[in-house]
């Protein structure tokens, strides 16, 4: 129910979300909608060696998808693409806490992945195409 | 409780679907701007048609096919009598959107050119922006919008100095509006666009249902409304329109039934409303939504007009009184339907939705389909509350119970 949904710490990343806001030479932008509700979802990756040295997000929506946002870009900061790119859906819901969300709402939770997987595919897709098509392959997240 | 004109309490014994339990809570059904509940009567007419009498119409000379093309048809009568008008002025099509598009295609594509402008206002549903959008691409015609003021009422001036300019060649608005259930001055506005020549396509989508609509007073060009969203079935639409507009207007889809004779290279089309309803039709649900008719004259128009009113004022008083809470659209029930949008503090409309819907109570969230609007009111999606027959005052407290319920868990 409600209660186990929007617990103090998914109203904290709502209203005080981590890493929102623009990043100066990002080297990926990537932006998406969902078309259902309207969230959005804007991810910046600043990318060095294999690391995601900085990661900001912009965007508006409900609570689950901003709250998602603010603990995946918490979750990848300093992180190597390989890890990242290794990413399920299930470790997002388990990340924030929400593994029994209904199917219209699961998709809010998975916006901010969907996001940064197309970002992560765009990065790699300019330097290491077969790692592009593999995050591609593997990201059937609905 | 006062009762009201129409008995909802009595009414929801015939609504199948208030039997099932949501969460274990009785069903709070409001969403009845997007789709409204089924009666028995509307239910059972359906099987009976396919247990009873069904065939193809229009055909076949055996009397089942006889029994069956009756049926259609005494649909159609229905619906013209309800609207006051003839049954060969109704075109049956699969929805309000359907009907808008007919329009667009065929009588917009021979009365427009380059450079005619189609009014639109910035109240409407996106099936009556994205048609126009189309044909503005497609042979050159310019989209005007009319505005809004802060409570939701159209800037008729604009309007009126679009038309009287002769700056539109159409006008096309909603009757009321999906969103602020804002009710525009419907007939003022086509008296002064036929002053001026110039026809006038009324969206009845929100308001055939919800109110009596009499289009011999309106004097409409075009009417168009949606069987769902009156107790009917999905998949039957409307389009009224006058009879000599119809019989200058060119065919929309090609095909069986709406021909006369067909030659190798020419055919000759069937009459008006044939001519438009190529193919074989959604029988059974338009026989559906003429047992809906039914339903709705046995209550009376006027009666559920009244109910609403009732209905959205005790609703209005109830949610003004939340702290945080901001209502967009009309605040006096006279100029509005039964639809409230509205949005309380930083809570997302769906984050709000979810939380009613552990109390068994449906709204809807998100910008309605009507996003030019919701750029306009500056929010990126409303949460909607929207009445029938069938919702009571009980209702209304449990759902401004639940708005508080979810100010509890959000600590506002």
């Amino acid at each position: 129910m409600s209660d186990d949904i929007y617990r103090e710490i998914i109203l904290d990343h709502y209203r005080n979300p981590r890493n929102k806001g623009k990043l100066e030479n990002a080297d990926v932008t990537v932006h998406d909608s969902n078309p259902l509700c309207g969230d959005e979802i804007d991810i910046h990756l600043k990318v060095d060696g294999g690391i995601i040295r900085d990661v900001k997000f912009e965007g508006k929506g409900c609570a689950i998808s901003q709250a998602s946002a603010s603990m995946l870009t918490e979750l990848v900061m300093g992180k190597d693409l390989n890890v990242v790119k290794d990413l399920k859906k299930e470790d997002i819901l388990e990340n924030i806490g929400l593994t029994n969300l209904g199917p219209a709402r699961i998709k809010c939770a998975l916006l901010s992945l969907k996001v940064l997987k197309v970002g992560m595919v765009k990065y790699y897709s300019e330097n290491d195409p077969k790692s592009a098509e593999q995050i591609k392959n593997e990201s059937s997240l609905y | 409780m006062q009762r009201s004109v129409v008995n909802s309490y009595e009414l929801r014994n015939d609504f199948p679907i208030f039997k099932k339990k949501i969460n274990g809570k009785e069903l709070v059904y409001l969403d009845n701007a997007s789709t409204t509940q089924k009666p028995y009567s509307v239910i059972n007419s359906i099987t009976d048609f396919y247990s009873n009498y069904n065939s193809n119409i229009h055909r076949a000379v055996y009397q089942l096919a006889e029994e069956a093309t009756t049926l259609y048809e005494q649909s159609r009568e229905k619906i013209a009598n309800f609207i006051n008008v003839r049954p060969e002025e109704i075109v049956y099509t699969r929805n309000t959107t359907e009907s808008i598009n007919l329009i667009a295609h065929s009588w917009a594509r021979t009365n427009l050119k380059k450079d005619d402008g189609v009014a639109i206002t910035e109240l409407e549903h996106h099936s009556n922006i994205v048609p126009w959008q189309i044909l503005s691409q497609e042979i050159g015609t310019r989209l005007e919008y009319v505005g809004i003021d802060e409570n939701g009422f159209l800037d008729l001036e604009y309007l009126i100095e679009l038309i009287s300019s002769k700056k539109v060649k159409l006008v096309s608005l909603s009757h009321m509006s999906n969103v602020l259930g804002t009710i525009v001055p419907i007939e003022r506005i086509i008296k002064i666009a036929h002053e001026n020549d110039i026809p006038v396509l009324v969206d009845g989508a929100q308001s055939v249902p919800h109110m009596p609509v009499d289009v011999k007073n309106m004097d409409c060009d075009f009417l168009v409304f949606s069987a769902h969203k009156m107790l009917g079935p999905t998949g039957v639409g409307v389009l009224y329109a006058k009879k000599e507009i119809l019989e200058k207007m060119r065919p929309f889809m090609g095909g069986g039934d709406m021909i006369k004779e067909v030659f190798k290279f020419h055919t000759n089309y069937n009459e008006v409303p044939y001519k438009f309803e190529a193919g074989t039709p959604n029988i059974a649900d338009v026989v559906g939504f003429g047992a809906a008719i039914d339903y709705l004259e046995k209550i009376g128009m006027e009666n559920i007009r009244k109910h609403e009113i009732d209905l959205t004022e005790y609703a209005l008083e109830s949610i003004l009184s939340i702290n945080h809470l901001t209502v967009y659209g009309p605040r006096d029930p006279n100029y509005r339907g039964g639809v409230i949008s509205f949005n309380i503090a930083d809570i997302h409309p769906h984050d709000l939705a979810t939380i009613m819907n552990d109390h068994g109570i449906a709204i809807r969230s998100g910008h309605h389909c009507a996003q030019v609007l919701m750029q306009r009111l500056d929010v990126p999606a409303t949460s909607r509350a929207s009445f029938y027959i069938y919702n009571t005052k009980e209702e209304i407290d449990k759902f401004v119970n639940a708005i508080k319920e979810a100010g509890r868990i959000f600590k506002i």
